[in-house]
């Protein structure tokens, strides 16, 4: 039992993991209706900013910070820039263009800081200890990754909610022209949801390279399809489902992983442990299949 | 006249067709042997570009797994050549009840491929008929990442990580080796293994299109678009989506077999790793780039997924760029990024690709003023 509870915490920081990278697909999602193949690549790179400052000698949190702020300006800035001119292309046409933004930046983490791999020693987000509740084994970082992720979510739900720019942003999203009308800049506040989605990007890239070392350029590949799952899992336009998807899509791969051994044993034909990505293919598709508006989505009826 | 316009088009579109016919006929005496072969590779994209085409670009469904049917195709041709006594001289011994026949002639393989690889397409078409939009996608790249993998684990029958390589088998059953000149009985004349790949590409290529153009201009085709445009539309007229949406993926999955085939045998080998993820990827960058929902435009998709990862390669191993940028392009990252590059500015030009720029170029002659 201490044994499953321990699993399920380490499961949930993976998930908090996922589920960031999914928070931001889904924020992209909703303000444009494109899906940016290219997240998983930006959070990557934002990673190896965040490196980049930590050599360069600032303490962890501060580079943490700054990362943060560097990814919000370049993810606005790519919106402005490279998606713009796009925006009223075939939606295949922008999907296409965030491929080559995913080819772009995985070409230029590689050029610019080689494919070596790095770790991010001495700074860590958080001390390595572990404490222990009544039997069960808690790693410090697994909960300081929860911990800040909710924060996290929690503070970006309040920020649409209460906020006069959330709304503004909610409104761009769902009403462009009636928000034109009404004197919102549209352009920039999809501009702002880029910018956002790149921060939460940022920190799940972060959190990533603290949670499963190494850091290099290929780490953020899997985490995306996974981010993928959940957002999928929820519903693509749900932010709550993405939350939900991946923390719950983390438990479960964990759970398989741990559990493997012990399902071959009682009969089961394959070795589950090696096959976390296809596990979580079947996962999605069986979902998909059987409820293919997602956990959370809305099953949309469209009208003739 | 109106009509007058659109004789002028009508003539206008045989003429190009005409052309790019003969050209593809006569092209092999201006080349050299080694563009031959590459223009062949070009061929067999264009292949599968054609059958992504019908199904991304006329029914609207998107597929990331396009690859895996390539896959399906390669190997099925691959196994038909070698038959059991070719994999008994690889030492692979598959098991008794699959038909893998005694060894056949290459081309006869490239119709079976395409029709296993369609019966394919149309088992996965089924339940992607649930499925739109992302999720479709998702699903077809999950299709893609775990094809190779089942194709590598029945080792005594596809060879495991190694693959197959049709050079194992003897000689009369692959036409011709790579030194040997090919003769063909019915010209009676002997061509180089470059020459006689580029042909048979481009002859299946030329059948595949006028095939696709047949299929578009009749019933299915009309299903196809209407599929396209709307759908509630298209099923209120009675348009069945569920037959012609299957159908479309049969049929894109049966060319992309075809295509497959192909590669195995210009390439005389196949393993898991001929057909990565990134091949599926390609595709659907070649049909948008290309341009969807015409067939125009599929050349130039063709010649852009072949050529810019070369022309890239060429350009950090020989290029004549200033030493300082030199350097920079022969790091390794460098060709990602000038490949995601001209991807996106190529798509910045043309956002609906190639077909896309080609009507808007053509409309004045279609146009009524």
């Amino acid at each position: 039992m201490a044994e499953l509870l321990q699993q399920v915490v380490i499961g949930l920081s993976s998930g908090a993991i996922y589920a960031l990278l999914a928070l931001a697909l889904v924020l992209i999602h909703r303000a444009t209706g494109v899906v940016n193949f290219a997240q998983g690549e930006m959070a990557m790179f934002s990673a190896y900013v965040a490196w980049q400052l930590v050599q360069w000698g600032s303490p962890y949190w501060v580079a943490f910070g700054g990362t943060l702020v560097l990814s919000f300006a370049g993810g606005l800035l790519l919106q402005r820039v490279v998606m713009r001119p796009v925006e009223n292309a075939p939606v295949l046409t922008i999907v296409i263009v965030t491929l080559g933004l995913l080819l772009v930046f995985n070409g230029l983490a590689t050029w610019l800081w080689s494919g070596e791999v790095r770790t991010f020693p001495p700074n860590r987000p958080f001390p390595t200890r572990t404490f222990d509740i009544g039997g069960v084994v808690i790693n410090v970082q697994d909960l300081g990754i929860i911990a800040v992720t909710v924060l996290l979510v929690a503070g970006l739900w309040a920020f649409f909610r209460f906020t006069k720019a959330g709304l503004a942003l909610r409104a761009a999203a769902l009403y462009p022209e009636s928000s034109r009308l009404v004197g919102i800049r549209v352009g920039w506040m999809l501009g702002v949801g880029w910018g956002l989605a790149a921060a939460l990007g940022a920190v799940s890239g972060m959190f990533t390279a603290a949670a499963f070392p190494p850091l290099e350029p290929t780490m953020m590949q899997a985490v995306l399809i996974y981010a993928f799952a959940a957002a999928v899992f929820g519903g693509i336009d749900s932010p709550l489902g993405a939350v939900v998807g991946g923390l719950t899509l983390g438990v479960f791969l964990n759970l398989v992983g741990t559990y493997a051994d012990d399902l071959q044993d009682l009969g089961f034909p394959v070795d589950l442990e090696g096959l976390r990505l296809p596990v979580a293919f079947v996962f999605i598709l069986v979902l998909l299949v059987a409820r293919p508006q997602g956990l959370f989505g809305r099953a949309s009826a469209r009208r003739v | 006249m109106a009509s007058n316009s659109l004789l002028l088009a009508r003539g206008a579109r045989l003429a190009g067709v005409g052309a790019f016919v003969v050209g593809v006929a006569i092209l092999p005496r201006f080349l050299s042997d080694f563009r031959a072969s590459e223009f062949a590779r070009v061929g067999i994209f264009f292949i599968a570009l054609i059958g992504l085409n019908i199904l991304t670009g006329y029914t609207g469904q998107i597929s990331l797994g396009h690859g895996a049917f390539m896959a399906l195709g390669g190997y099925t041709s691959a196994l038909l050549i070698a038959g059991r006594p070719g994999l008994e001289l690889a030492q692979l011994d598959p098991p008794d009840w699959i038909p893998v026949g005694n060894g056949m002639k290459d081309i006869w393989t490239i119709p079976i491929a395409a029709f296993v690889a369609g019966l394919f397409g149309f088992l996965v078409g089924l339940p992607a008929l649930r499925l739109r939009g992302l999720y479709l996608a998702l699903a077809t790249f999950a299709l893609a990442v775990s094809l190779p993998i089942v194709l590598r684990e029945p080792e005594e029958l596809t060879g495991g990580t190694n693959g197959l390589n049709l050079f194992g088998t003897t000689d009369d059953r692959l036409t011709g080796a790579l030194d040997n000149a090919v003769h063909i009985p019915v010209l009676d004349r002997d061509i180089t293994f470059n020459d006689w790949t580029y042909y048979l590409v481009w002859t299946t290529a030329l059948i595949g299109l006028a095939i696709a153009w047949f299929v578009l201009r009749g019933r299915s085709g009309r299903a196809f678009k209407a599929i396209r445009d709307s759908e509630v539309a298209a099923a209120s007229s009675g348009v069945s989506l569920a037959s012609y949406k299957t159908l479309a993926f049969g049929i894109s999955a049966a060319y992309a077999g075809a295509a497959g085939a192909l590669f195995a045998i210009v390439s005389t080998i196949v393993s898991p790793g001929s057909f990565p993820v990134f091949l599926s990827i390609q595709l659907l960058i070649g049909v948008v780039i290309a341009g969807l929902g015409s067939l125009g435009g599929l050349v130039f998709g063709a010649l852009f997924l072949y050529y810019l990862p070369v022309g890239i390669q060429e350009l950090s191993e020989v290029g004549r760029l200033p030493d300082g940028l030199q350097d920079a392009a022969k790091s390794p990252g460098m060709p990602s990024v000038i490949y995601g590059v001209v991807l996106i500015l190529v798509l910045f030009v043309l956002p609906r690709g190639a077909a896309g720029f080609l009507r808007r170029l053509l409309s004045p002659l279609t146009n009524r003023l």
